[in-house]
């Protein structure tokens, strides 16, 4: 239960992380809060030779106010989400989501930058970003690129980064005016990974939904949008059938892996149940009965 | 390259110095450099909470950590707490609630309640309950614990702590 022999290197500027990943490849790794790459060493199931750790570089953490976006540094602590009065008051749905994420003092260390590039299936925030459309800012020696967050998880644990890029910022829009949001999971404990979680993004118009956004976590090897329960709630609106078929339909939508917590088809059905009450609590936080 | 580094830090006001190969957890430096063998060592994998230490302000797992990230940090561990022979406030409340029987997990207990009633001054008896879900302890089923940083957190914020409904 101690890490592997290796080596930690600590740049002190973003020019200087990139050209360690770009001259060591596949045996360095960005070493970002460490909430979950330290337990992974301490089980020796990741063993690189060089971690570049990032905890140093002073100007990758920040929440910036980008008009009609938020821009969140990738090494921007979860806790410093959580407690940004801009967030909350821009982009509840992050917030709220934050909060559920594991343990305060896991918060403390934890970055929106590590936790999406690990892409645990079962953490928060990728489900967020999927829900708001965020783009996610990549950079290495060979230049910068924007990945939208549909793009950006390929399977478990896998993302559209290389080896040699760094997730640098979080491009989160504004929730529209008249929009609602929820992020709603069960655990067996508090502070466990999700065995289900929904994030609800929900715009209304005079009562009817014009724009649904729902993305699950927990409940595949990605987070992923709900995209035929969102059509049903556009079509249908948020009164009590609409929402019974867009919960099953999520249902429907969804492949859990069973494993020691919980079988596939007890997910299966958290899904369906998580979905409703997403939908129910971004309509009323609207201001839209249901 | 994998040669052991000094690493300087405060450790409960007091600047301390000592050598940590690259690989050392932070929780191993500060119990086997540094002799702070107040911090316990559970789990290893952020999950039991009996590490915790307050970093910069702000409770962290000290297993979480490598002891070179320490560097120039200011930390706050267990041996602090105590005024001599005059517990912390916290600790006196642990005693009189029963708040803890073999005592393994106190440290990280007593660590992640003052970061937690420090975070808020409007708590509820349900953000405890979670706040302190944090930290496992299999001996004492809780209650006690939940009891004294409710008082605690009382005691700090000069108001009684809003009792509420678990609703899940």
């Amino acid at each position: 239960m101690k890490p592997p022999p290796l080596d930690i290197v600590t740049p002190s500027s973003l020019a200087e992380a990139l050209s360690l990943l770009s001259a060591h490849g596949d045996e360095a790794r960005p070493l970002a809060g460490g909430q979950s790459l330290v337990p992974l060493l301490n089980f020796r199931l990741s063993r690189p030779s060089l971690l570049v750790d990032l905890n140093r570089i002073a100007d990758l953490a920040y929440i910036k106010d980008g008009g009609d976006h938020l821009a969140i540094g990738g090494m921007t602590r979860e806790r410093a989400i959580e407690d940004s009065d801009l967030v909350r008051k821009e982009v509840p749905l992050l917030q709220e989501a934050t909060t559920q994420i594991a343990h305060l003092p896991i918060r403390s260390r934890g970055t929106i930058g590590g936790s999406l590039a690990n892409a645990d299936p079962a953490a928060e925030y990728p489900a967020v970003v999927l829900a708001l459309e965020c783009e996610l800012v990549a950079q290495s020696v060979r230049g910068e690129r924007q990945i939208k967050a549909a793009d950006f998880f390929e399977d478990v644990l896998t993302t559209a980064l290389a080896p040699d890029e760094l997730l640098t910022e979080v491009i989160v829009p504004k929730a529209p005016s008249g929009s609602g949001s929820a992020f709603v999971e069960i655990a067996r404990r508090h502070g466990d990974f999700a065995l289900a979680g929904v994030a609800a993004q929900i715009t209304f118009s005079t009562g009817t939904p014009t724009d649904v956004r729902l993305a699950v976590c927990g409940a595949g090897t990605t987070a992923t949008r709900l995209t035929v329960a969102e059509e049903i709630i556009l079509q249908d609106g948020v009164g009590a059938e609409a929402i019974k078929a867009a919960s099953d339909a999520a249902a429907q939508a969804v492949d859990p892996m069973s494993d020691l917590h919980a079988s596939a088809e007890y997910r299966r059905r958290l899904v369906g149940v998580m979905t409703g009450k997403a939908i129910e609590k971004a309509a009323r936080r609207a201001g839209v009965g249901v | 390259m994998k040669a052991p580094r000094t690493v300087s830090l405060t450790v409960n006001g007091e600047t301390l110095s000592g050598e940590a190969s690259p690989r050392m957890l932070f929780a191993d430096f500060l119990r086997e450099v540094l002799g702070k063998t107040g911090t316990h060592v559970g789990c290893e994998h952020g999950v039991c909470g009996a590490c915790t230490v307050i970093v910069d302000g702000v409770a962290a797992r000290s297993c979480l950590m490598f002891a070179i990230q320490a560097e120039g940090a200011d930390v706050q561990t267990v041996e602090g707490l105590a005024d001599g022979d005059e517990l912390h406030p916290l600790q006196k409340l642990f005693s009189e609630h029963r708040a803890l029987q073999c005592g393994y997990c106190t440290p990280g207990m007593l660590m992640t309640a003052i970061d937690l009633v420090n975070s808020s001054d409007s708590l509820s008896e349900q953000d405890i309950k979670v706040g302190m879900s944090a930290a496992l302890c299999r001996c004492t089923g809780y209650e006690g614990i939940i009891k004294a940083v409710t008082a605690y957190a009382e005691q700090v914020h000069g108001k009684p702590v809003k009792q509420e409904s678990d609703n899940g």
